[in-house]
């Protein structure tokens, strides 16, 4: 039976505690994966939406997001995965992108409408471990579809780029 | 799922198939570098390209399942189909070969995914536009990839033009495939479920001739195309090898799950 009293605020500082598979350090409710928690007839829709439609975590996140609300004493739960609106780097909460770059990961920098496919070998990014510009793009896909992979002439540090889109 | 039409299911399923099963195909053949790309970060770039793909396929297939309403998933569709239920394009069952083969045919392809699905962004068929969008984000970085790609080889050493001006006479007679229409995509069409043949066929064509004459390569002649047509579920011999290894693990043990 879902507990009716908890509100869909709690709900959500529960999914907070499931970090995202690939990158732990930020969890899917700043990641933007989580759209929505709502009651529909006594049962708990969680909607998700993926970062890349291949997304492997996909089934990993679900799972997690089962369990979780289980052991918060909540059982009638279905998860739905959406696909409009489109998922967005500009989802990531600011505190997010700060994680990330503590992490090693440089963030998505500025608004997906106007950086989205920002040309990263005339642009380059930021480097996250010295802050230099003066990096290059070595590749434009990473260990994950949502990263490229870039080299710090600084600091002669290699690292991941979440690209915006 | 918005409403659609019981006249317009049966064709709205089948231009899902092909789809999806052009994303399911394309990236099962991708997926065959993975280990063995010419570079690390080509081998990484050629399996996250794969990875969409699939992803992509998975939508696609889920929501021509959904239409179709008979009990059928997409797994159901994508390992218990035959041959000649398959609906992909002959261009991306064709083999790897070399890197310069499999640049060629994502190029083509990845020139014709970018526009097509920007016009099914805007389809009526709300599911579907949906899709579209999300999967029009990633085909422009696989188009980048591709186009650039182009361009090094092509302008590179004599050796790399060499090898990928073969590979685009041979895998010209696959893309007048790209623009079939039957009816079925008439019947869509007059709906405002899919865009025209015609106008992605002339971005298409604007796309490929900047990216070759750029990298100092030779357009072949119209003249050479497929007659027979995937979207008839007519097939070159190489879907078929696919299939049996795609297929086999879940038709020796139907319904297993891990």
């Amino acid at each position: 039976m879902v507990n009716l009293n908890l509100h869909l605020q709690e709900i959500k500082n529960i999914l907070k505690n499931i970090p995202d598979p690939e990158i732990p350090v930020i969890n899917i409710v700043e990641m933007g994966i989580v759209r929505d928690v709502e009651f529909i007839d006594n049962e708990l829709v969680v909607k998700i939406t993926p970062t890349y439609s291949g997304c492997p975590a996909m089934k990993a996140i679900e799972d997690d997001i089962v369990s979780e609300l289980k052991s918060n004493g909540i059982e009638n739960i279905s998860v739905q995965k959406i696909f409009t609106p489109a998922w967005s780097t500009d989802l990531l909460t600011d505190e997010a992108k700060r994680k990330l770059k503590e992490y090693g990961i440089a963030p998505p920098e500025g608004k997906a409408e106007n950086e989205f496919y920002r040309d990263l070998i005339t642009k380059p990014i930021e480097c996250p471990y010295c802050n230099s510009r003066e990096t290059k793009l070595t590749s434009q896909f990473g260990s994950t579809a949502c990263k490229s992979l870039h080299y710090c002439n600084s600091c002669q540090q290699p690292f991941e780029h979440f690209k915006c889109i | 799922m918005n409403e659609i039409k019981n006249e317009i299911k049966a064709d709205l399923f089948e231009y899902l198939l092909r789809l999806g099963d052009d994303r399911l195909i394309l990236g099962h053949r991708l997926s065959e570098w993975c280990g063995h790309a010419p570079i690390l970060e080509e081998d990484i770039a050629l399996a996250n390209i794969a990875l969409d793909c699939i992803g992509q396929a998975n939508a696609f297939l889920t929501l021509a399942a959904a239409v179709e309403n008979n009990n059928r998933t997409e797994d159901d569709l994508a390992y218990f189909r035959d041959e000649t239920e398959f609906k992909n394009l002959q261009l991306v069952e064709q083999p790897n070969i070399d890197f310069a083969y499999t640049i060629t045919r994502q190029f083509f392809i990845d020139a014709f995914a970018v526009h097509l699905y920007d016009e099914l962004s805007k389809s009526i068929v709300e599911d579907l536009s949906g899709i579209a969008a999300k999967a029009l984000k990633e085909v422009k970085y696989h188009l980048r990839h591709s186009r650039q790609w182009v361009l090094r080889l092509g302008d590179g050493t004599e050796e790399s033009h060499n090898k990928i001006q073969n590979a685009i006479n041979d895998l010209w007679m696959f893309t007048g495939e790209l623009f079939f229409e039957n009816d079925v995509d008439k019947k869509l069409i007059q709906e405002g479920i899919i865009p025209s043949t015609k106008s992605v066929e002339q971005k298409w064509k604007e796309v490929i001739e900047s990216a070759l004459t750029e990298a100092t390569l030779k357009i072949p002649d119209d003249s050479n195309t497929n007659l027979r047509s995937g979207r008839n579920g007519d097939h070159t011999e190489y879907l078929g090898h696919i299939l049996a290894e795609m297929q086999i693990v879940a038709r020796s043990h139907p319904g297993a799950k891990w």
